[in-house]
């Protein structure tokens, strides 16, 4: 009866409510949403790199290094000499390396150089190995391999021919149109930037960039298999961006780190990527606090107004008040009756809210993997969400104290 | 006795001065059937509101039914209330969007007694609410419609004492002379005390005694 009198007064009060439980659910589904894009952004950065216990690159910032080679975030301030990865790569500490070489694009999607180590030993989210959902990894210089949602975007199937882009943007002044690479494989989706890389052998990243032309013009326009072995030969890189390191023993990680950040025939980084995604976090903080206390303001405004509400229906209902008085009903029952009322309204409030961000992610989770990689689950109500909505429950109650108690009060007095 | 008053001074606390009831003596027997008439503003809602145990008087011993509602704390009285009074307004006697049941329902919630839907019908019946209108919101019905769902909402607790407060001031003629008909044979029917306070003289035909309020409450003359 006391439950079906709340609610009952709450239809009765239709317009007032309606829009009181918009301006909540608004406020909630921000809350939840900045939340829930927080978490599930940091999630798809933590698994975006597993494997590796070093990361080195051209002397520089650790997150410089960290966004570049391993985000394709950024720019790379200098290449590494290809003769100081053989060098620190043959460190018997060392058990892999996978060189990375950065700088060119396909239609907006950039364009990686690496060695086939890079399937075996990359790894990313919990320690899981890239795996093709299509053909094998490259072999030759003008193999290409795609990740997930470039061969998704851009409608390629195995054997496709594409056209490489000096820089990274859609269009380049500077095409590198007379080589034509080949798909020879696709990579299953990761979830991490790998789904928008298009990988290929170092010595296709040199064979697009020298004057190769002048081979092919002398063969009559067609390379032939021989002349592309040859090119092989030749093509032997003479920089790359970064490599990723894997150790024999992890013991040995700060000995190598320090070797590598003293090595004398050049300026070099190496990095931990945990402790510089630590950095990172701890960067990203303050914006993340900000963002918090923005959506949380937002919910204290909300708040007041479901407040503001419910403390002028008092006064339109006064005679109500007087009248459950006589027939018995004791103060505190206005009192809790006020404070259900609330309570509920806060409760559709939250059904709304998170229906509505449940939604949002449905139709934006598309867009927002396919453009920046990051996949956002659906699983709003994580243990801080929950946490955050029975705290919208408690500032409810705590709001709606001050009407309840002017329905207390004017219960009180009775006349 | 079904109400006796002594020496009953009362005044709001916003203005402890002003002294709005200043009552020597006055009694209601049991079963009575008695019209209080006097201007609107004298303070008659006052002491109904003393006697329901609504306010708490200053002073003297305010005894209902028996019982001594003075040194009652304010939960016994809600009680007490809820158990033992009925009470009718002149309006707003019941609460606009939820139906005739609930209403009826709700009163029941406060008392100690058993829930008995079948009595709430009835009761409904017996006042001629037709079964059509039970489940409506009660703002939607008429106001003898509601005054009569009143009626029966005050009885569902089986009062000793009811107390009507102008309960016909906002009904015509012809729901008033209804009103009070059925309001006298429930009563009479019930065996109930009835304190019936009214501006309009013509009422005071349908009762057996009738006092006039001014000759009850001498604060005006003291000051």
């Amino acid at each position: 009866m006391f439950f079906r009198l709340a609610v009952k007064s709450l239809l009765n009060r239709k317009g007032s409510i309606m829009l009181t439980i918009m301006a909540m659910a608004v406020s909630i589904f921000v809350l939840l949403g900045v939340e829930h894009i927080r978490g599930q952004s940091k999630q798809s950065f933590n698994s975006t790199v597993s494997g590796a216990d070093l990361i080195v690159g051209a002397r520089t910032g650790s997150m410089n290094l960290l966004l570049y080679s391993v985000f394709r975030m950024g720019s790379p301030t200098n290449n590494i000499d290809w003769q100081t990865y053989q060098n620190i790569s043959a460190n018997p500490k060392v058990a892999w390396a996978i060189p990375i070489s950065l700088g060119d694009s396909h239609k907006g999607f950039r364009v990686m150089g690496t060695t086939t180590d890079y399937f075996t030993y990359f790894s990313y989210g919990k320690k899981r190995q890239l795996s093709f959902s299509k053909g094998k990894p490259f072999e030759q210089v003008f193999d290409v391999v795609l990740g997930a949602q470039v061969a998704k975007k851009l409608n390629y199937t195995l054997g496709a021919n594409i056209i490489l882009a000096h820089g990274l943007g859609k269009t380049s002044f500077s095409m590198h149109d007379q080589s034509p690479l080949k798909v020879v494989g696709i990579l299953a989706p990761t979830g991490t930037p790998v789904d928008q890389t298009v990988h290929v052998s170092l010595q296709g990243i040199e064979a697009v960039h020298i004057d190769w032309q002048q081979i092919a013009n002398m063969s009559g326009g067609a390379v032939s298999q021989k002349q592309i072995q040859a090119l092989e030969l030749e093509l032997e890189p003479k920089s790359i961006t970064a490599f990723m390191l894997g150790l024999t023993s992890r013991m040995n990680t700060f000995r190598v780190q320090r070797d590598i950040n003293n090595y004398s025939n050049e300026p070099l980084t190496a990095i931990l990527p945990g402790v510089a995604l630590a950095e990172l976090w701890q960067m990203m903080g303050l914006l993340e606090n900000t963002l918090r206390l923005i959506s949380g303001l937002i919910l204290v405004a909300a708040l007041l107004g479901l407040s503001a509400m419910m403390l002028a229906s008092i006064r339109e209902r006064k005679y109500e008040i007087h009248l459950l008085r006589v027939i018995g009903a004791p103060p505190w029952f206005l009192f809790f009756l006020v404070e259900l009322e609330a309570l509920l309204v806060s409760f559709v409030s939250m059904l709304v809210g998170i229906t509505g961000l449940y939604l949002s992610l449905l139709i934006a989770g598309d867009v927002l993997s396919a453009d920046f990689g990051m996949h956002i689950g659906l699983n709003i109500l994580s243990f801080n969400n929950v946490l955050f909505l029975l705290l919208v429950a408690g500032s409810t109650v705590i709001a709606a104290a001050i009407p309840s108690f002017m329905a207390y009060k004017s219960a009180s007095i009775g006349r | 006795m079904a109400i006796q008053l002594n020496d009953v001074r009362f005044a709001y606390p916003e203005a402890p001065n002003d002294c709005v009831l200043n009552i020597k003596s006055w009694s209601v027997s049991d079963q009575e059937h008695v019209f209080v008439h006097g201007p609107s503003g004298g303070g008659k809602s006052t002491l109904l509101n003393l006697l329901s145990g609504m306010l708490d008087a200053n002073a003297g011993q305010v005894n209902v039914l028996g019982q001594r509602l003075d040194s009652m704390g304010a939960r016994q009285r809600d009680h007490f209330r809820a158990n033992h009074i009925g009470y009718i307004f002149q309006q707003f006697n019941l609460v606009p969007y939820i139906d005739a049941i609930d209403n009826i329902q709700l009163a029941h919630q406060f008392s100690n007694q058993q829930s008995l839907s079948d009595e709430i019908k009835s009761l409904l019946s017996s006042f001629h609410i037709p079964q059509s209108e039970w489940h409506k919101p009660v703002g939607r019905l008429s106001i003898g419609q509601q005054q009569r769902i009143a009626i029966a909402r005050a009885m569902i607790n089986k009062p000793e004492l009811l107390i009507a407060d102008e309960p016909t001031s906002s009904l015509d003629h012809n729901n008033r002379d209804n009103f009070m008909s059925e309001l006298m044979a429930m009563v009479s029917e019930h065996r109930v005390t009835l304190l019936f306070v009214s501006h309009d003289m013509s009422l005071a035909n349908y009762f057996g005694r009738a006092d006039a309020f001014s000759e009850i409450n001498t604060s005006g003359e003291h000051n």
